[in-house]
């Protein structure tokens, strides 16, 4: 039995056992649960969760950076994440990404893959792109190389070395690129942008590798007025075909974007809810002007 | 948004400019019927004569050469500075020197089978590991497959441990090291440290003649301007700008969903066998070989010629190669005592001031270029580096 007859079989059961017609199923629409197959590498949303942390764990040498952290975020949401210094936040996206093993906990992405069994190239495969706080980009390469290397593509050593763009990927490169403010100068050097430029080049960089979930670090960091404006607009339109999450400290920026809100604080959810929900809740007054 | 821009992407960059392939196709000429006209057919005492002392020095520079490019790839490209390239080089010279040594046949001190030092540590037979020495095809299979061998073991394990920076750089001036001890011991079966030497034959034909020693150096010609062609194509594909991302920042390149476990390996055991060949075609240019190949310094002057010419250039470290050595042939004999003075004096210099090396110096100011352009870039670089010798000058050209 192969997976693609095993998927098949399963399909005609489905079908068999199912009225016909969408949205007549008890799921609401949704592909029906029974026999539906696990598939490696897809992310299976039918539970409307793309991402579980529960009850996380994790010190350094002693220190509990994240302490008992549950979080889910639902599939197209944007989800921004604020806290106080130390509150564990880059440490969260440091776990969801495999950088960090937490010591005891869950991450699931989907309701089926398990994040902990995966290194970071294979999260980054599956779907999950992340930007750092600090700008990180190829310096030395150019803007078009940048965009390019991070392409949804098969990576490994002999493909990269016959590696040649298709029109398609050229087109979503171009869209990308003036998506991004930067159609006028692909082939600069990243290293000669400007920080806010770089912060772009980054959020492209995510795009090209078209993830199910964004986990961006602080992006508008170090924009100007103007470029935070159009980072938010860029977010907005990215909401629902994306799962964002944003950690910012930038109120007005998240007030423009937000609908919910997570507060952090040493290692675990202090309080959720719309930005104005939070910012009139006690405790977190407490933690941001200090007890 | 506003209206959409018609967008111009760069095309993805030629295996060699118009310039680039002008050059390379000078260098064959230069290498392959120039030299040998000017050796061989031009008579002594002629001011356009090309000594064989120049065509030995040559052929032993451009084997270098091959090694600072190997260098390139793996340092100046990848950002992994490793101190034991010369060991890589050793064992494709002992690879070779193995072949030598049974090409000697009976015509060694003792009249045996065996090689001479065999006979005086009271052997009977060959050991294990020379089963396949007497085989000429096996013998440049071995060459690259040896040192690949070495380094890939070597790479898996310490790149899967993440091992970077300086302590990569220590653990392979270690291994290097290691090595040299273990092919000092006489019991290892490679000569202990006298090494190999005294070679008669290569493929049944003398190889101290004048011919012999021509065709080799075509071929150390040729090897050297293959592997420039190899790494160019090689830096040039998207394979080579994810190394330069490692280079640059190996983390993102992790969050992109490559895993840089294999490029790094990959490169790195490319960059060993082109080690190999080379320390095989220097070993029958120069008669001899010994463990002495593995010190610590000889790896550390393969980094200086890289470093000099110019990293992440691929002609630079050739340059590179060529002036460091011409100086040291030079320095040698006029001033033997300074050599490593200079050596040292040199590094720092070029540390200090020029980190993009003499190949950067030479480039114009202030205008980024594009990599397709680098290799045009070099070639007024090398010919206005270099007037040491009229056959060299032209084939640094060519390279470019």
């Amino acid at each position: 039995m192969t997976p693609e007859l095993m998927e098949a079989g399963a399909r005609r059961v489905g079908a068999a056992q199912t009225p016909a017609g969408p949205g007549q199923t008890e799921s609401g629409g949704r592909a029906a649960g029974f026999s539906r197959l696990a598939v490696p590498g897809e992310v299976d949303v039918t539970h409307g969760r793309i991402l579980y942390l529960e009850d996380v764990h994790v010190a350094f040498d002693g220190f509990k950076a994240i302490n008992g952290l549950n979080l889910d975020i639902a599939p197209g949401e944007l989800r921004c994440i604020i806290g106080p210094n130390g509150a564990g936040k880059t440490t969260m996206m440091d776990i969801i990404t495999g950088k960090t093993r937490p010591d005891r906990g869950t991450v699931y992405f989907g309701s089926t893959i398990d994040l902990l069994r995966h290194n970071e190239p294979g999260i980054a495969q599956l779907g999950i792109g992340r930007k750092f706080q600090k700008p990180t980009v190829f310096e030395q390469l150019t803007v078009f190389e940048n965009l390019e290397l991070a392409l949804k593509t098969h990576k490994g050593v002999a493909s990269s070395m016959f590696f040649r763009l298709d029109s398609a990927q050229q087109d979503r490169l171009a869209e990308v690129l003036r998506t991004i403010h930067l159609a006028h100068q692909p082939a600069r050097r990243a290293g000669e942008l400007s920080h806010g430029q770089k912060q772009w080049l980054e959020i492209g960089m995510l795009l090209m590798q078209d993830p199910k979930l964004l986990l961006l670090d602080e992006p508008v960091a170090g924009m100007t007025d103007e470029e935070t404006a159009r980072t938010a607009e860029l977010f907005l339109s990215l909401k629902g075909r994306h799962s964002l999450m944003v950690v910012e400290h930038d109120m007005s920026f998240i007030r423009t974007i937000s609908e919910k809100v997570t507060v952090l604080c040493d290692g675990a959810v202090l309080a959720e809810g719309t930005l104005d929900e939070v910012q009139g809740d006690e405790r977190v007054i407490e933690v941001y002007l200090g007890r | 948004m506003t209206t959409p821009i018609s967008i111009q992407l760069p095309a993805p960059a030629p295996l060699l400019t118009r310039t680039g392939w002008t050059g390379f196709i000078v260098a064959l000429i230069v290498v392959c019927a120039v030299a040998p006209a000017l050796n061989l057919w031009v008579p002594e005492g002629s001011p356009l004569h090309l000594s064989d002392y120049a065509v030995a020095l040559l052929g032993k520079i451009m084997c270098y050469a091959i090694c600072a490019l190997a260098m390139d790839l793996i340092w100046g490209y990848t950002g992994i500075l490793s101190l034991g390239h010369g060991l890589f080089f050793a064992l494709g010279g002992y690879v070779m020197g193995m072949y030598l040594m049974r090409q000697i046949g009976r015509d060694g001190n003792y009249k045996s089978d065996l090689p001479d030092f065999m006979v005086f540590l009271d052997w009977k037979e060959l050991p294990w590991h020379w089963a396949l020495s007497d085989s000429f095809v096996a013998t440049l299979v071995l060459v690259v497959a040896v040192p690949g061998l070495v380094a890939f073991v070597f790479g898996y394990f310490a790149f899967r441990s993440r091992i970077k920076g300086v302590y990569f750089s220590i653990i392979t001036q270690a291994m290097t090291y290691a090595a040299m001890l273990l092919f000092f011991r006489n019991e290892t079966g490679f000569g202990g440290n006298n090494g190999f030497t005294d070679f008669k034959r290569i493929l049944g034909q003398p190889i101290a003649t004048q011919n012999m020693r021509m065709l080799l150096f075509v071929l150390t010609g040729l090897a050297l301007l293959g592997c420039f062609l190899l790494g160019r194509w090689l830096v040039r594909s998207k394979f080579g700008r994810v190394l330069q991302a490692v280079r640059d920042a190996e983390t993102r390149v992790m969050f992109s969903g490559y895993s840089p476990l294999p490029y790094k390996l990959t490169i790195w055991t490319i960059s060993a066998m082109m080690c190999g060949v080379a320390g095989a075609l220097y070993v029958p240019q120069v008669g001899i070989i010994n463990p002495g190949e593995m010190s610590a310094a000889n790896s550390i002057e393969i980094a200086v010629w890289a470093a000099v010419g110019g990293r992440a250039t691929l002609v630079g470290p050739i340059v590179g190669a060529f002036l460091v050595n011409g100086a040291k042939s030079w320095l040698t004999v006029t001033a033997p005592e300074f050599w490593l003075y200079f050596l040292g004096a040199l590094f720092i210099a070029v540390t200090l001031f020029l980190p993009q090396g003499v190949v950067g110096l030479l480039r114009r100011p202030g205008k980024a270029r594009a990599p397709a352009q680098e290799a045009a870039a070099s070639a007024p670089a090398t010919a206005s580096a270099i007037d040491a010798n009229a056959a060299s000058l032209r084939k640094e050209e060519g390279v470019a």
